[in-house]
């Protein structure tokens, strides 16, 4: 089981969404968080007061899934989130210890194969 | 000759028509998505701006001037012997008459930006709106208040059913065809962002049409009284009908339903304030409601993305406001007219006459006047932008800025 962590473009959430939703990947956790990843930074000007926004607005996926849907996850993050432009953010997958799901106590890979409710 | 009490009101009257259009901002403002907030406030205030210095250059003297039936004169261009001589037919100056008609072209202009919000280019708009203020408002007015041939042949509109509601609703459809709907239009929800602006945006709007219709009299008279009484009851009646057809589709009353609801009732009323009876004026809240909230439900299930329902809200709403004052106007009241209901066939086909002109006129030039336009210039933001959002991109500043991650630049100036 691997977690796997995608910062992606707000704008471009809900095109990922949609790829992950076609790659049948169902367990997605989003936020919205700040960061800077070497994108140019965004002058704003408010009256007299002129600033360099260097942190840019971004959304954070968190997707546990078994090991054989990591790499249609990541396919998914890339083709929802890809612009080309310097800022489409980064994907991390990072192991995962032990995974429980509450309401059944079932862990591991059967606690991220997602049941019909 | 100057009477002091009808210029006194007259003068607040114009302030409060001026609320209108920060009134106006803020109820489209309220209607968008987040990141386009500051983009859409703006685009009436660049109303403000354009419409008024292009009002008082030509578009008075085109609306106002006698010339001729189609269009008025140039004898009023840079507000030329405009003064403290009353204007023909009123006890006010000359001056304040055409303040107070600069007013309702601002707000108009305004209007029709809701057709094109979260795309349109900012500076594309501002040449628009120049453009739109002189070759389409100041000609409906002429037609309608100014002298021109539909008041000539006897059509009644009190307040600006045909200039301002019509004229706006019809161009709107026109700009939204021309410009096309933004990117995710019916792929995504496209959702409004603060339902609390949009309702004190409404608030604010009814507030200021006390002075728009109640004004329209140009004197403290029976005329004014009637139109600010019934500028009071018809939006209630309005907004009584949409709560029962808002139950009776969804089982609840919308908060933002509600909004629309005032300024349907609004600009209902706004050509027969001072036309019908008060209890005529509450009925024709009911009756105006109707149609209204069905184009509102239907136009959405379109491919036409006449983004914030100017066509719904301000052209049906007025068609059926200047055609109520055709079975409903009664000399008894207005000491004018009387309608179908009253005994004058022939004012109906008065009024039929403007229903069937003005919105074709609004329609046809609103769309050659953006056609042209895209020829020099793109008319809309790159898909990219859009997704951006037009606060940043257009105006680089957020409505919501938290400032977090801000570093102070030094002026490099």
């Amino acid at each position: 089981v691997k977690l796997v962590i995608g910062i992606v473009r707000p704008e471009k959430a809900n095109d990922v969404l949609e790829a992950l939703y076609r790659a049948e990947v169902r367990g997605v956790s989003l936020s919205r968080v700040q960061g800077h990843g070497g994108e140019l930074d965004r002058v704003e000007t408010y009256r007299g007061t002129t600033v360099k926004m260097g942190l840019s607005d971004k959304v954070r996926f968190e997707i546990a899934v078994s090991d054989p849907f990591v790499e249609p996850t990541i396919a998914a993050l890339c083709e929802g989130a890809r612009t080309g432009e310097v800022g489409d953010g980064k994907i991390f997958v990072v192991p995962l210890e032990r995974v429980v799901r509450i309401r059944t106590a079932e862990t591991d890979d059967l606690a991220v194969t997602p049941v019909r409710a | 000759v100057i009477d002091t009490g009808d210029t006194a009101w007259m003068l607040a009257a114009t302030a409060l028509v001026l609320l209108m259009t920060p009134a106006l901002g803020l109820f489209y403002a309220g209607l968008v998505r987040e990141r386009n907030t500051l983009n859409t406030f703006m685009m009436c205030v660049a109303a403000l701006a354009v419409a008024t210095v292009a009002w008082a250059l030509i578009g008075y003297s085109l609306a106002f001037d006698e010339g001729t039936p189609i269009v008025g004169g140039l004898d009023h261009a840079l507000l030329r012997d405009v003064t403290f001589e009353p204007r023909e037919g009123t006890t006010i100056p000359h001056l304040l008459f055409m303040a107070f008609q600069a007013t309702f072209c601002i707000v108009t202009v305004a209007l029709v930006s809701g057709a094109v919000v979260e795309r349109m280019r900012f500076g594309a708009f501002l040449v628009f709106a120049a453009l739109w203020s002189v070759l389409v408002y100041a000609v409906l007015a002429h037609w309608a208040f100014g002298g021109g041939w539909l008041q000539e042949q006897g059509t009644l509109d009190f307040a600006g059913g045909v200039p301002v509601e019509m004229g706006s609703g019809f161009s709107a459809l026109a700009a939204a065809l021309v410009v096309g709907a933004r990117k995710e239009y019916g792929r995504r929800a496209l959702l409004p962002h603060n339902s609390v602006y949009v309702l004190l945006g409404a608030g604010l709007l009814w507030f200021g049409w006390f002075g728009f219709n109640g004004g329209s009299g140009f004197s403290t008279g029976n005329a004014g009284v009637l139109a600010f009484t019934n500028t009071l009851l018809c939006p209630a009646s309005a907004l009584v009908v949409w709560f029962a057809l808002d139950l009776v589709r969804g089982g609840r009353v919308t908060a933002i339903g509600a909004a629309t609801a005032i300024i349907v009732g609004c600009v209902g009323i706004t050509p027969a304030a001072g036309f019908v009876s008060p209890a005529s004026a509450m009925l024709l809240g009911a009756v105006a409601a109707v149609p209204s909230y069905a184009v509102i439900v239907w136009r959405p299930r379109t491919r036409v993305d006449e983004t914030l329902d100017v066509l719904a809200a301000h052209g049906i709403a007025g068609l059926t406001g200047i055609l109520f004052i055709g079975f409903f106007a009664q000399q008894s009241w207005n000491g004018v007219a009387d309608g179908l209901l009253f005994g004058d066939a022939a004012q109906l086909g008065e009024q039929a006459l403007a229903v069937l002109t003005a919105p074709a006129y609004a329609f046809a030039m609103t769309f050659v006047i953006l056609r042209l336009m895209a020829l020099v210039m793109p008319l809309r933001a790159s898909e990219r932008d859009e997704a951006v959002g037009m606060d940043i991109v257009q105006h680089g500043e957020e409505a919501y800025a938290t400032g977090e991650g801000a570093i102070l630049v030094a002026d490099t100036a």
